[in-house]
């Protein structure tokens, strides 16, 4: 039975035991990975997985289950119990399916989530990918210790029922390569680091030699690594560190936290909240995205929106249910595509141009309190004196509060990652306080 | 296995309907009443036999695979969650499935299948066999049943305890954390429990079989006082069934969320910089769990990559400092009865007497040292290949007091409640978060603190515990270790312990 039947099948058993409504998707994923080291294929998986979610609504409560045992015998049992089990708990009057209008207007933009070559890429290829990876970094450098290369691909297919008329099917593919390299500085210190990219389409990988070379530039980079006096200081975020801070507040931003006021972003909405360069646009419409979407998980027709505009709170994420409870509009239940509005120069560009600031290449650790914006984070990078970056550095931190550091953003690169959801340009942030020595 | 062979085929009466009954969800269940022999019971529960094990095997090995093993897997995890006063949200995941890893060298090859009839187990076998090339190996025609240890004994299975009787229990959580404080505007409680059956057999001709229960209960409140707003939580988790839910931890759950949550509108900012840290008796585990366990996990060694790796039977700490890892702990969140790859599991003396003694093994990395296995192959579930990880890591009691420690201090922090950490294995830097903890000023304990990351390097930290409390506690919160993208459960436990000298990500 394909999924779009068994979803069908589903939906109609649910209502018939007792269900007023029901949300039901069925999914499927099948993946290789390898990792590859020491000239040979020292891992590899190949899987293939499904899943059924059922939610379900009954005399105003509700229920989400899951499982992975698609059979109908087993399946009607399953939603027999799930559906007993509701009866038990309390009912919430904020708890029902969306309104339908909320699924009408998607978009029309092809976003080609799914490579077409897909089921043409064989497992050799896949290997000779990893192999190629790791025969570049092999031999470079005499420090090495260990290198391992890595490829992955997966297909995706989902099937979206809501028993109010929402219907919604898609599928994904999802290319991953990369390679993590050790190095021994010869101080006892085993200096670590990786490089991997993420890709809808297989083409649009990066070459695998820079792949390879970033791989093992990065681990040079980590050699002789040390801390610093504590001090405050220009920060620049490289562009693929920038959600590694930003996204540590994004939970702020959502129906949940507001409405559980847990978030220090509550009663913000239309007032300034970060610096006049930072405007956050929410684009799912991006062709070959790796956040791109036709509809949110409530079935919301996904839309181009504004996050922040010019330092100014637009909107949050507010999804249906909470939507209801904070008497809100929902607008997506989560972000799709964070871009940025970009400035004009590029990463190096900026640091050249600093006397004296911290360049951050990398998080380890650390969290963020999303109720009072306060967060304190790990941090590895560089010293930047005079335009170079003179001592590499690592053990030591970041702390401040949102509330403040949002408006310390003093610049914005032009230069967005493009192998994630969050398209990050490089930032600068004035008078960041690092704790070292 | 007494204990697990009565729970799983005698029904005990629950209050109420059970929240998810296994009954009828798997093939060949229903015939399986009896059952005086818990592997029967496991056989049929998957709706296998020794015959399909060992034709899977015999798939497995067809290319000349050096080792082979199959991990049947079937778990149910329940979750009620209370928000807005109101049990407004149940769910449930079930998972069943096989994982069959066939080894050459330290070569894996590894592929599952959720469909356990014997053509879909038996493709999914020749996928992993891929990884050798030779001729074909013949499995075992019997396999011998391990008699296990039960470190996890419980009296009710969850699937018989009542949805009411859980109800119940968040509604009073609920009601209890309202009446401490009137500062407290919202609160979260979700009660969760698992249950994993599972089997695993393998090429030696080993098998295994275990039942692993896991219970999580956690408060999450909100207080409000000016326009300040504060949010905190308290949790408990163990391998153990409802009645680890006694009125005395029950009755001081809500006291703890609230007092934690509360007490964070008096703290102040972390400062900045070295400093000496106390870390006070339990969840302060966690410092090990980063500094030293993830560097003695021997996939990282026997790579190299470890910054762990040239250390052995070599000094790493003061000789009052003694390190284990262990899966015995009874009814402690890491503990097992079997590792997931057929290994007896064990305490394992990481540090003794400040000396490094040995690694974490799993099968590949003991074979690939030529010596026994830790028992510590664990793996998230059937989907993943066991790797070398930590059970439940602590620090065993050394000569200090409490007092004495704080006492020492001219000017640090003690560390109170932790909420993560990371590692980076090769340079052994690592991270800890402290969610709350205090000043310490002229060895007394003064203002509170919060929100702080603690940064330091995992040898030169083990060196800097200069003093050892006596007053070891495990934590009782739930933690959960990730690795190569796979969850664990663990624990961690730690007596009060002074740090020296470390980082201190306060904001000055």
């Amino acid at each position: 039975m394909n999924k779009l039947d068994l979803a069908n099948w589903t939906q109609k058993y649910a209502k018939q035991q007792g269900a007023d409504d029901t949300s039901v998707v069925i999914s499927n994923r099948r993946s290789i990975d390898i990792e590859y080291r020491d000239k040979n294929i020292d891992k590899l998986t190949e899987s293939t997985e499904n899943s059924l979610s059922i939610e379900l609504f009954a005399n105003g409560k509700y229920s989400s289950h899951r499982t992975n045992d698609l059979r109908k015998p087993a399946l009607g049992k399953f939603i027999n119990n799930a559906l007993a089990m509701t009866g038990y708990l309390g009912e919430d009057p904020f708890q029902a399916l969306p309104d339908p209008e909320l699924y009408k207007g998607r978009h029309n933009v092809n976003l080609e989530l799914f490579d077409s070559g897909y089921h043409q890429v064989e497992t050799k290829k896949r290997v000779d990918i990893a192999k190629r990876i790791f025969d570049r970094i092999q031999g470079q450098d005499d420090r090495i210790i260990s290198v391992t290369s890595y490829f992955s691909d997966s297909h995706y297919e989902n099937v979206h029922l809501k028993s109010n008329g929402f219907e919604g099917t898609y599928e994904s593919s999802t290319f991953g390569a990369g390679a993590e390299v050790s190095l021994d500085d010869g101080s006892g210190k085993k200096p670590q680091s990786w490089q991997y990219y993420s890709a809808r389409h297989l083409g649009d990988l990066p070459d695998l030699d820079q792949i390879a070379d970033e791989a093992l530039k990065r681990t040079q980079d980590s050699v002789g690594q040390t801390k610093i006096e504590s001090a405050a200081m220009p920060m620049i975020l490289q562009n693929n560190q920038v959600r590694g801070l930003l996204g540590r507040m994004w939970g702020a931003l959502s129906g949940g936290s507001l409405q559980q006021k847990n978030s220090f972003l509550l009663d913000k909405l239309d007032t300034k909240i970060a610096s006049d360069l930072l405007t956050v646009i929410d684009d799912p419409t991006i062709v070959r995205g790796m956040g791109s979407r036709y509809y949110d998980g409530d079935g919301i027709a996904a839309k181009i929106m504004p996050v922040i505009k010019t330092g100014v709170l637009k909107n949050y994420f507010i999804g249906v249910y909470y939507g209801r409870k904070l008497e809100m509009a929902p607008t997506a239940g989560g972000s799709s595509n964070v871009t940025f509005k970009l400035g004009k120069r590029s990463g190096l560009e900026i640091e050249q141009d600093m006397d004296k600031a911290i360049l951050v290449t990398g998080f380890l650790g650390g969290n963020a309190n999303n109720t009072t914006g306060d967060f304190s984070l790990g941090i590895s990078g560089w010293l930047i004196e005079n335009g170079q970056r003179t001592t590499p550095i690592n053990e030591m931190n970041i702390s401040g509060n949102f509330t403040d550091v949002l408006n310390q953003l003093v610049e914005v690169g032009n230069d967005p990652y493009r192998y994630s959801s969050w398209r990050t340009p490089t930032m600068v942030f004035d008078g960041i306080q690092f704790a070292g020595l | 296995m007494s204990d697990i062979t009565r729970r799983e085929f005698v029904k005990v009466t629950g209050s109420g309907i059970a929240l998810a009954s296994l009954s009828g969800m798997l093939p060949g269940l229903a015939g399986c009443a009896g059952g005086k022999d818990p592997q029967t019971g496991y056989f049929s529960r998957f709706g296998i036999d020794s015959e399909t094990i060992r034709k899977v095997l015999s798939e497995a090995l067809v290319y000349g695979g050096e080792y082979a093993d199959v991990f049947f897997q079937y778990s149910i995890r329940n979750s009620i969650r209370l928000e807005d006063r109101i049990v407004n949200s149940a769910s449930t995941n079930v998972q069943l499935g096989v994982g069959i890893r066939v080894l050459k060298g330290d070569q894996t090859g590894y592929s599952f299948t959720e469909d356990l009839n014997l053509a879909s187990m038996q493709a999914a076998a020749r996928t992993a066999a891929n990884i050798a090339s030779g001729s074909k190996i013949v499995p075992p025609q019997e396999y011998q049943p391990m008699n296990l240890p039960n470190y996890y004994p419980v009296e009710v299975s969850w699937e018989d305890v009542g949805i009411d009787k859980r109800v119940a229990i968040v509604k009073a959580m609920d009601e209890a954390t309202f009446d401490q404080d009137e500062r407290i505007i919202k609160n979260y409680v979700g009660l969760h429990d698992t249950e994993k059956y599972i089997l695993v057999a393998n090429s030696d001709g080993q098998l295994s079989t275990d039942y692993q229960p896991m219970l999580r209960l956690i408060v999450y409140c909100t207080a409000q006082q000016g326009d300040q707003r504060e949010s905190n939580y308290f949790d408990y988790a163990a391998r153990d069934d409802i009645n680890f839910l006694t009125p005395e931890r029950l009755e001081r759950m809500p006291r703890e969320a609230v007092k934690r949550t509360v007490s964070l509108f008096e703290a102040q900012p972390a400062p900045a910089g070295e400093l000496p840290v106390v870390l006070t008796a339990g969840s302060s585990g966690i410092l090990l769990h980063e500094a030293i366990g993830h560097g003695m996990e021997a996939d990282f060694n026997r790579i190299g990559s470890s910054i762990y790796s040239d250390k052995l039977n070599k000094p790493i700490a003061q000789d009052f400092v003694n390190i284990v890892d262990s899966g015995l702990n009874l009814n402690v969140r890491g503990s097992i009865n079997v590792d997931d790859e057929c290994s007896n599991t064990e305490e394992t003396l990481l540090v003794e007497n400040g000396i490094l003694r040995t690694y974490l093994h799993d099968r590949i990395s003991a074979k690939h040292y030529g010596i026994e296995t830790t028992g510590s192959g664990r793996r998230e579930s059937f989907k993943h290949y066991p790797l070398p990880r930590m059970r439940n890591t602590y620090m065993l009691n050394g000569p200090h007091t409490f007092e004495e420690i704080i006492a020492s201090v001219k000017y640090g922090i003690l560390a109170d409640q932790f909420t993560n950490g990371q590692v980076n294995i090769g340079p052994g830097d690592f991270t800890f978060y402290v969610k709350s903890g205090s000043l310490i000023e002229d060895g007394k304990i003064t203002a509170q603190i919060k929100d702080v990351n603690i940064i330091g390097n995992g040898p030169e930290v083990l060196k800097r515990v200069t003093m050892v409390g006596n007053d070891f506690a495990m934590t009782e919160g739930g933690w959960t270790c990730g690795k190569n993208g796979q969850s664990v459960p663990v624990s961690m436990g730690l007596p009060s312990a002074l740090v020296s000298s470390i980082t201190v990500g306060g904001k000055g």
